[in-house]
């Protein structure tokens, strides 16, 4: 459902201030929402100086400074700090990426950090994506087959075959994507978002998989797939530069197709 | 949010508490790409050519009934209000008319990758620019 403006109690009001340390020379202020589920509060965004000097390039290496030196209470996700985990995917000067992959230095100004937009806060920068994990689950993204298997070897694939696949298994599920497409923030109870029907195209494009007409019934749906209008969102946000928007369109083209 | 999603927006807190959880910011927060003002212009433009129409409906109808009626109908379109109408609506109508064509394209499955979709957006926006300065010059060149 279309909501605008944010409820009463996530509307987010000023916290407080972090200075840098005094002689610091290159100083950047980082703008980070705030919440816990402890103090009763509504969020905030706290305010982090930091010596540029003495931290290291990304977004995220500011994070793991401030939770380090300044703040330990500062909640997010993060593990192999090179844009192949998907786990540090935050609102980041506006746009969805990831933090590990996003320079310091392309932001002008102080960086705003919020966590993924239009979802619910477990805390701080930590959204829940347990509604966008069961419909990646609903696409069932697995191989299908009627068929045996050879006995004496893999299924293979011609080179041209196996080249359909790219820039779909690079996907590393982080959902900066369906999280960046306003269709996804007001129908995500039903539109299943860029990120999973990228994921369902994966395994349409697949040659090996033999359950491609099941799948395009699965999606063929006022909501799962057609609440996409094109908005473009997706592929602008995506820090692996890959294309949902595109991926969306050749299903619907598959369907449109198979009618005749 | 009032749907299945509502469910996940509850959670305890460490004292086992039941808490209403936050949602993240969105429009407040979310910077602009152009492919997002031009999808949501769209519509916009698709809902006011809709409503529009009905000033054009009652112009023919007008036109159809007898010369009294009529002639308050021009007055009307000749008015500053009548013509802000008439400019809004024909800037809808060219915007709408080389966006729609914009999607089409992309129904075809061609135009989705970087730096293209942005181009044709702003294409779609010059277009929109010259046809409507083209149609109220001819239009009050003849007047």
């Amino acid at each position: 459902m279309v909501e605008f403006n944010l409820p009463l109690n996530s509307r987010v009001g000023q916290g407080q201030t972090f200075k840098a340390p005094a002689g610091a020379k290159r100083i950047r202020d980082f703008k980070v929402y705030r919440w816990s589920p402890d103090d009763g509060k509504n969020p905030r965004m706290d305010t982090y100086q930091i010596d540029l000097d003495s931290c290291g390039p990304m977004v995220l290496d500011a994070l793991i400074k401030i939770k380090n030196e300044i703040d330990p209470t500062l909640t997010f996700r993060r593990s192999c700090r090179e844009g192949i985990c998907g786990s540090c995917a935050m609102n980041i000067d506006g746009s969805n990426t990831l933090a590990c992959l996003k320079p310091i230095e392309d932001v002008k100004g102080a960086v705003q950090i919020n966590p993924l937009p239009h979802m619910p806060v477990v805390k701080d920068l930590v959204p829940d994506l347990s509604q966008a994990y069961a419909q990646y689950r609903s696409v069932q993204p697995w191989i299908q087959t009627d068929t045996p298997a050879p006995p004496d070897r893999e299924r293979l694939q011609s080179k041209e075959e196996r080249a359909k696949l790219d820039g779909m298994w690079e996907c590393i599920l982080c959902f900066c994507c369906s999280t960046s497409c306003p269709s996804y923030w007001w129908n995500g109870d039903r539109y299943l978002g860029p990120a999973v029907l990228l994921a369902a195209y994966r395994w349409i494009a697949d040659s090996r998989d033999e359950a491609t007409g099941a799948r395009l019934d699965e999606l063929e749906d006022p909501f799962k797939l057609y609440r996409c209008h094109t908005i473009m969102n997706c592929t602008n946000t995506c820090p692996k530069g890959l294309n949902p928007a595109k991926a969306i369109g050749a299903i619907k083209q598959l369907i449109v197709e198979r009618q005749g | 949010m009032r749907d299945v999603r509502d469910a996940l927006m509850v959670a305890r807190n460490s004292e086992g508490k039941l808490v209403r959880r936050p949602l993240s910011p969105h429009l407040q927060v979310y910077r602009w790409p152009i492919s997002m003002a031009l999808s949501i212009l769209h519509r916009v433009t698709g809902v006011g050519l809709a409503i529009g129409t009905l000033l054009l409906t009652w112009w023919l109808v007008a036109a159809a009934s007898s010369d009294d009626v009529f002639d308050r109908a021009q007055w009307f379109m000749g008015s500053a209000l009548g013509l802000l109408l008439l400019f809004g609506w024909s800037v809808a109508l060219i915007f709408h008319f080389f966006s729609g064509i914009r999607h089409l394209v992309w129904d075809a499955g061609v135009g989705f990758d970087a730096p293209t979709y942005n181009t044709s957006g702003w294409a779609v926006l010059i277009a929109t620019g010259a046809c409507t300065v083209l149609v109220w010059v001819i239009g009050l060149a003849v007047w």
